[in-house]
């Protein structure tokens, strides 16, 4: 690439390490053109302005009673344009779907469709206050109904959990079902078993319920070691969560095994769904033997993650566990209404119980169904065929110069280790923050913790072939660098971003968690 | 199919280039036995944009939208205007299309909301620090007694007969699975529960509501004096946060831990979600606070830069040992949240509430004269009790089944939000808020004076 010329007879070879920072002529501002620098909405009070036309309150008797009013807050006073130009301002700063590529194995960051926001949107269901009498919220309860019948039949299983607000509220929901189901049975056990593999949420979940968390290795191959989890076994059991596709991106080729094994000593299988992209209209996880798994509706059904959140988290559940799943949930009542059942009563005598205010992610609800009629049946699969067929075109691209941690086909997501970088001084952060550079959201680093340095790669089945080779080139081209001894490069990047590395470890030894009216307006400005 | 950016002979190309036959190969992993050969039969195929549009719209149009009627709903969840520039703004696409902001350098949008979020959260709980947002008010109460029993290093919490019973049985739920005691008195319509005589040495922390679910608003300072005079820290829980405008915040009254559902600013009712919790605390309780932080550092060059911090206390640091198994938090809510908030600025926050607490008053007055309803607040903000001389929930279904331009969404009947309590059926909570004008006032007085002759 060194020596290239662009269209205006530029050079385009990339900035040096020694250069860095000043590579651009330092303009007035410290703006570079379409950087512009945002101060805090704080910073920016205007006294006098103000963002919304509220009429003057009538004049009654104050009924607050002995409590007195409060004093001045110290919220800024901005006008509306004020505030548009603040929040467009700010989102610049953001990489999204949107705007790139975004790898970010097992979140699935996939393209989210803008009929899903618009349907969620409609007043029908926007304007609804989740306390209104049911008869006038019927739309909406079939609405609920019609995604739950989605997700039993996607995944092979009787019954569905609507309300757990997130992946890992999910988990809480699926670990609460089955701890009620031994403790019903009068066989409370103590222990849980995770692999190393897991997500950090799976022993914190089985933790904050009193379980021991028992670590299973994984074998060679990337899945669970079969022999090392039958050891483990035992009538103490009383689950084992287990992610499939795991995170390794590999498909627990034992599952069903596992699954036998599991209920041979009467214990439950949990499967944490972070991965259902990987498979959906391909398998039914009922169809594997598990007892419970929650499906994140931000990830596999593309409501959006909106910079962290809100998600969903339903759970579908075996007959087993199907007694115990909370409330509140929708029922068919016998003159053809469906009927919200709020309380653990009648039917839900032995649901655990409520997990959240109201009744569930209704607005990711909406968007999740409009999603799943969009693609049918048939689009569901070609869906997941595409993630799996993006991610191995990406491990084919890439094997030769980067180290892949296992072999064979991988599912919806790639993983590497750091090997490839041995002795460059390189690191997999280094690494990723050059691909920020070149205008790529990194992928996931340093998870699973079971390979060194990891990086997991999900591009998903919304990346076209041309992105796919214009990022395996962009891999390429920077292995290349980081073998030819450039360590410094990569060690100082990125330098094209609106702030170049952070001083995390400073943040977290000092943490400064909001503003204050004292603070320097602008600290030591370049 | 629209949304596919592969063609066949992408695929055809790929699977050469991969080395293999077809798309199934690399599934060889699934048992044979497992393996589905086709579209799951039964479900309907891919529709357009136009059929979808068409079958979602029939479902919203089966619905009753609150704003198409006089409505007095509340109960933890009200309805106000949301400044227009408030939805456009949180559809930009960087925004609602970036995840958690794990790499800072590309994400210094959402760590920069975030920030100015925490600030806005703790100016108007009267708290020191926030975190980045829970999943809504019911969750976030739920962890704040799980934190106070962390520091406490105590297991039996009271929870007052004002907290929402959401609230409460969410955290009981807890209480019942982590393993916890509880105390719950009954559900308190008149505000004159003694809470101070249950504290003891064993108390990690009294939560109480404030206005109460049934709308009462009191003075906490006493309340804070008695736990900690007994080691025990006071959690305020609040499910109008639009209150904060006109009353003494929680943190001047003694609050260690402040808690509160967030929808009211920026966020529509949504039949109940996704919401926002809001969790407030002081600085030296920092370390054990669950949820996502955002916190303030500098880049590389020492400018001003914003970093996810404090991260060693959750999951996918510490596993088994986090305060928490919560992985995100409500990031959109609060961003909505924070962007109605600067609009609305001191002047305007402050505006809102008083007319929201003056729409109110006005209601109270002239529903105390309707035969057959009593007010039974001697305070409230923007929501009351009344008692009917009717079983309320019969009284609000008829009330919202009546033809159009007489139907009325009248309140939320006390007896929907708790289970086998009759003595409570004549009671029903109604909030005004400045979206009601004087004639929805005038629907409701005729429709009750009406249906109570």
């Amino acid at each position: 690439m060194s020596g290239a010329m662009n269209r205006e007879g530029r050079p385009t070879r990339p900035v040096e390490a020694s250069e860095a920072g000043r590579a651009v002529t330092a303009t007035v501002t410290g703006n570079r053109g379409l950087t512009v620098e945002e101060p805090l909405i704080f910073e920016q009070d205007n006294p006098g302005a103000i963002g919304v036309d509220l009429p003057e309150p009538p004049h009654v008797r104050s009924r607050l009673g002995a409590v007195r009013p409060r004093g001045r807050i110290g919220l800024p006073s901005l006008s509306e344009p004020q505030v548009v130009r603040h929040y467009t301002r700010l989102s610049t700063r953001n990489m999204g779907i949107d705007t790139t590529m975004y790898p970010l194995g097992s979140c699935t960051m996939k393209h989210n469709p803008r009929l899903n926001e618009k349907m969620a949107r409609l007043p029908g269901f926007a304007d609804l206050h989740p306390m209104q009498p049911m008869d006038t919220v019927q739309g909406a309860l079939e609405l609920i109904d019609q995604l739950a019948h989605w997700l039993k039949a996607l995944t092979g299983m009787p019954a569905v959990a609507m309300t757990p607000a997130a992946g890992a509220h999910g988990e809480l929901c699926g670990m609460m079902a089955i701890r009620s189901a031994l403790e019903d049975r009068n066989d409370p056990r103590r222990r849980v078993l995770v692999p190393e593999s897991a997500h950090g949420t799976n022993p914190a979940t089985a933790a904050a319920l009193g379980y021991t968390v028992d670590s299973i290795p994984a074998d060679a191959r990337g899945r669970v070691d079969l022999e090392a989890f039958k050891a483990k076994l035992g009538p103490d059991v009383a689950a084992i969560m287990l992610t499939n596709p795991n995170t390794c991106g590999l498909f627990e080729s034992d599952i069903v095994a596992i699954a036998e094994a599991v209920h041979e000593v009467g214990a439950f299988f949990y499967c944490d769904g972070a991965n259902f992209n990987a498979i959906v209209g391909r398998v039914r996880p009922g169809d594997l033997g598990i007892d419970a798994m929650h499906i994140n509706l931000h990830k596999t059904f593309s409501t959006p993650h909106g910079g962290g959140g809100p998600g969903a988290g339903p759970v579908v559940l075996s007959e087993a566990l199907a007694p115990f799943a909370p409330v509140p949930a929708v029922v068919h009542g016998p003159d053809g209404r469906l009927r919200l059942v709020e309380h653990a009563e009648g039917d839900f005598a032995k649901s655990f119980g409520r997990m959240k205010g109201f009744h569930g992610q209704m607005g990711m609800f909406v968007r999740a169904l409009t999603y799943i009629l969009s693609h049918g049946a048939d689009g569901l699969r070609q869906a997941s065929s595409d993630a799996v067929l993006n991610a191995n075109y990406l491990l084919a691209r890439l094997k030769d110069v980067m180290t892949p941690s296992f072999d064979g086909p991988c599912m919806h997501e790639a993983l590497f280790d750091d090997r490839f970088l041995k002795d460059t001084g390189v690191s997999t952060l280094d690494f990723a923050k050059a691909m920020i550079d070149e205008g790529f959201h990194p992928m996931t680093m340093y998870f699973p913790l079971v390979v060194h340095g990891a990086m997991l790669f999900e591009p998903t089945e919304s990346e076209s072939k041309e992105t796919l080779d214009a990022f395996a080139d962009t891999m390429r081209a920077l292995v290349e660098r980081a073998k030819s001894g450039d360590a410094g490069y990569f060690q100082g990047a990125p330098y094209h971003t609106p702030r170049r590395r952070l001083d995390e470890t400073g943040a977290a030894r000092n943490p400064v968690l909001r503003w204050q009216p004292d603070m320097p307006a602008r600290e030591a400005a370049e | 199919m629209r949304y596919p950016p592969l063609t066949d002979a992408d695929r055809r190309e790929m699977l050469a280039a991969i080395g293999v036959g077809s798309v199934d190969d690399l599934f060889r992993d699934v048992p044979a036995a497992a393996h589905l050969d086709g579209p799951i039969e039964g479900l309907p195929l891919a529709k357009s944009e136009m059929e979808v549009e068409r079958i979602v719209g029939a479902l919203a149009s089966k619905n009753l939208p609150a704003g198409s009627v006089p409505c007095f709903l509340g109960a933890g969840a009200y309805r106000h205007h949301i400044p227009a520039a408030v939805d456009h703004l949180i559809q930009r696409g960087e925004f609602l299309t970036s995840y958690t902001p794990y790499q800072p350098e590309v994400s210094q949008g959402t760590l920069q909301y975030l920030f100015e979020f925490q600030t806005q959260v703790a100016l108007i709980t009267g708290m020191e620090v926030a975190n980045a947002s829970m999943y809504d008010g019911a969750t976030a109460c739920a962890e704040a007694v799980l934190m106070a029993n962390r520091l406490t290093r105590r297991k039996k919490a009271i929870l007052s007969g004002g907290l929402h019973p959401h609230y409460r049985d969410s955290t009981a739920l807890l209480g019942r699975f982590i393993g916890f005691d509880l105390v719950r008195p009954d559900p308190d319509p008149q505000g004159g529960e003694d809470l101070v005589s249950l504290i003891d040495e064993e108390t990690s922390c009294v939560v109480v509501q404030n206005p109460s679910v049934f709308g009462q608003i009191r003075d906490l300072t006493p309340l804070a004096e008695a736990c900690h005079a007994k080691g025990a820290l006071l959690i305020v829980a609040i499910s109008e946060v639009v209150s904060l405008g006109l009353l003494t915040p929680p943190g001047e009254m003694g609050a260690d831990i402040v808690v509160a559902e967030g929808q009211s600013i920026g966020n529509a009712l949504g039949f109940g979600g996704p919401y926002v919790g809001l969790f407030a605390t002081r600085q030296k309780f920092v370390r054990q606070m669950p949820g996502r932080l955002c916190g303030q550092t500098v880049d590389a060059d020492g400018r001003r830069g914003f970093v996810l911090t404090l991260s060693t206390r959750e999951q996918h640091i510490r596993r088994e040992k986090a305060t928490s198994n919560i992985c995100t938090n409500s990031g959109l809510c609060a961003l909505a949240f924070s962007i109605h908030m600067s609009l609305l600025g001191e002047e305007g926050f402050r505006r809102l509430a008083e007319l929201n607490h003056a729409n109110a008053v006005l209601l109270a007055d002239k529903l105390a004269s309707v035969p057959g309803v009593e007010v039974a607040n001697d305070s409230f903000f923007n929501e009351f009790t009344v008692r009917l001389s009717k079983p309320a929930a019969e009284v609000v279904d008829r009330l919202a089944s009546a033809d159009q331009e007489r139907r009325v969404l009248a309140g939320v009947p006390v007896t929907r939000l708790y289970k086998n309590r009759p003595e409570l059926a004549g009671l029903m909570l109604v909030a005004a808020t400045e979206t009601n004008t004087e004639e929805d006032m005038d629907a409701l007085v005729e429709a009750l004076r009406e249906e109570l002759r």
